[in-house]
């Protein structure tokens, strides 16, 4: 178990390793950070401009593995190079991840349970109304972009405020400027802030999530040992939680694995449209402005958090699927 | 809720040359073919909701089509008496602030996502068949080969490497961005039919073609995809969805379709903040994609159900 928990271990790292410097070596060849002087009026001299993008290590006439020896030296140190305003790529990194975080983590809690207990619903009663209705609308959601539903969202609440004439729900940013984030009416103004982009979340989740578990869950009712756990005396519900949810769960724990582990950068369109600085944006941001370096950060931070997500879908079959416990 | 595309893995052109070339030799199996075929189209019939979406994508691309010949404006006509125009008998759907028909513009924008899912999907799907099948069927090195780089395709973020490469398809045709999205879409299924190939290798028939000297590459195409065209069908139907919201999200922040171009995903991207100001900037291209994209899965569904009555979960 544990050499095979190793020898996955190291394919994962081999892999993140690759995805990186593909990245890396895509990002270094095709964007074009020179472009952001050449654009200036009246245009900085070339060896002034060749000084500064050496000293981000964004010069494009050093060979590309030059600098990707660079980088990746800077990275065994622990230190992801600079960004194209010169700024530690490390401390931007560590800055939006909780940003991020801090707009996902409660949609994508909500989302989740609600999506099992959706499903799990849908599935006990399966082609009544009620399984028509989460089937139908979930069929309906998944087939808008999330582009369009955060639109849908943000002019709704922006509507709401308006017939109420105060301002209920904020549509931009994690909170008011200038405001205490840590005291009462801080926190009340962050709830205030989180509402319209969460239900954007939470909607999308437990439409994907419900599908899912409903078909799991499925599986799951016409079984022996369901039957056998009501022989033995359970109540229904007592039977369906116990033996038949626990057990549809499973085959769900990888994607709440990828789920909570992808929670810093799952919400890139969300992010745009409710303008909170997150990571989805710091990408978006770092292409467009040719930050090489702010590329291959994220990157490679997707790539942890996948690695992560990995392990964590092992853990969580072994923590619900007895049989894996060695 | 991850905004990196779907693996959702997808098929078709292979399975095309496969029952088109598989014909003369075995007229008995043909029959059987052509026999459950009729069936699947039967069950598939049956299904209002999935003929209605078959409809509708159908409406869809007549009208995106012959729409040069309906509307009055060109998708890169300029009016210059109507600015921001909302819907009129002359504009439809309104007019964006330089004087673009949102007509014209929706109707382009609905050619270039049709064509890019249809493609894309087709694409995605031949690449999927082949890399599994033959990953499946010769084995060994070719074998490790083919999964190496699908592990590898699967780790690399599709979003992030289509973004990045997104300034050099800048200026040149869109047909290389829809090869990008499909290159991001084929590894799912290409597993799976790795696995369904494995098994049916052993299979009797395909012995007795092996032993016949039929070459590896055309027992491929004949006798194990065709076995498998109910997945493929249905995978390039998901394929097509989900390749029209690839293509959306990836516009939405330009990294798709580039302009003088224009595409669904385009059109909401620049007019997602005039929704609430000019809705009909926003509204009418929104509504394309969300009947197209429903559309399309309606038929998913439907010949899912067709292709295994026993499938649990629908309806």
């Amino acid at each position: 178990m544990a050499a095979f928990l190793l020898r996955r271990l190291v394919y994962l790292l081999c892999l993140v390793v690759v995805s990186t410097s593909v990245a890396y070596l895509l990002a270094a060849t095709q964007l074009r950070p020179r472009a952001r002087y050449e654009g200036r009026n009246p245009p900085p001299p070339v060896a002034v401009v060749d000084a500064r993008l050496d000293e981000l290590n964004m010069n494009d006439k050093v060979p590309v593995l030059t600098r990707y020896r660079r980088w990746g030296a800077g990275l065994l140190r622990g230190d992801l190079g600079r960004t194209i305003d010169n700024q530690p790529v490390n401390a931007e990194i560590g800055r939006r991840m909780w940003v991020s975080l801090r707009l996902v983590v409660v949609g994508a809690v909500v989302g989740t349970l609600l999506g099992v207990a959706a499903g799990a619903y849908g599935a006990v009663k399966q082609y009544q109304l009620a399984d028509r209705v989460l089937t139908v609308s979930s069929f309906v959601i998944l087939s808008i972009p999330a582009v369009v539903l955060g639109v849908l969202f943000k002019n709704a609440g922006i509507g709401l405020n308006n017939a109420l004439g105060f301002k209920l729900l904020y549509t931009t940013g994690e909170l008011t400027p200038g405001m205490d984030p840590w005291s009462a009416a801080g926190l009340v103004n962050r709830f205030a802030h989180l509402v319209l982009p969460s239900l954007v979340l939470i909607v999308i989740a437990v439409a994907f999530y419900g599908r899912y578990q409903r078909n799991a869950m499925l599986d799951v009712l016409g079984s022996d040992f369901l039957r056998t756990a009501r022989a033995k005396g359970l109540r229904r519900s007592q039977a369906l939680i116990k033996h038949g949810l626990r057990t549809a769960l499973i085959p769900m724990a990888t994607f709440f694995a990828y789920e909570f582990a992808l929670l810093f950068v799952g919400a890139t369109f969300t992010e745009r449209l409710f303008g909170w600085h997150g990571m989805g944006e710091y990408f978006v941001e770092s292409v467009t402005k040719n930050d090489i370096n702010s590329v291959a950060g994220v990157t490679l931070f997707v790539g942890v958090l996948v690695l992560i997500a990995g392990f964590l879908s092992d853990l969580a079959y072994a923590a619900l699927d007895p049989r894996v416990r060695v | 809720m991850t905004d990196t595309l779907q693996p959702d893995g997808g098929p078709a052109p292979g399975l095309q040359s496969g029952t088109a070339s598989g014909s003369g030799a075995q007229a008995p199996l043909e029959d059987a073919a052509a026999s459950r075929l009729q069936l699947v189209w039967r069950r598939f019939l049956r299904q209002r909701l999935a003929i209605a979406g078959l409809v509708v994508v159908a409406l869809l691309f007549g009208v995106a089509y012959l729409s040069p010949y309906l509307g009055r404006w060109q998708y890169d006509q300029l009016d210059f008496t109507a600015f921001l125009e909302p819907p009129s008998a002359s504009h439809w759907f309104g007019t964006t602030q330089n004087g673009f028909d949102v007509f014209a513009l929706t109707m382009r924008g609905l050619q270039k996502s049709l064509v890019i899912g249809l493609l894309g999907a087709l694409m995605a799907t031949a690449l999927a068949a082949t890399v599994g099948a033959f990953a499946g069927y010769f084995g060994g090195a070719v074998n490790t080969a083919l999964v190496t780089l699908i592990d590898l395709l699967m780790v690399l973020p599709a979003f992030l490497i289509i973004a990045i490469l997104s300034p050099s398809f800048r200026g040149h045709t869109w047909l290389i961005f829809v090869v990008l999205l499909a290159a991001f879409q084929w590894m799912v299924t290409a597993r799976i039919v790795r696995g369904m190939t494995l098994s049916l290798r052993e299979r009797e028939f395909v012995h007795a073609a092996r032993f016949m000297g039929v070459p590896g590459w055309r027992i491929i195409f004949r006798h194990i995809l065709p076995n498998m065209a109910s997945l493929l069908i249905i995978d390039a139907t998901i394929n097509v969805s989900s390749l029209i919201l690839a293509e959306v999200g990836l516009s939405f922040f330009g990294f798709g379709v580039q302009p003088p171009d224009v595409s669904l995903g385009t059109l909401i991207g620049d007019y997602a903040n005039a929704a609430l100001t000019f809705p009909w900037e926003f509204y009418f291209p929104a509504a394309f994609l969300v009947i197209l994209v429903l559309a399309i899965n309606l038929v998913g569904d439907g010949l899912r159900d067709a292709f295994d009555p026993n499938a649990q979960g629908h309806h």
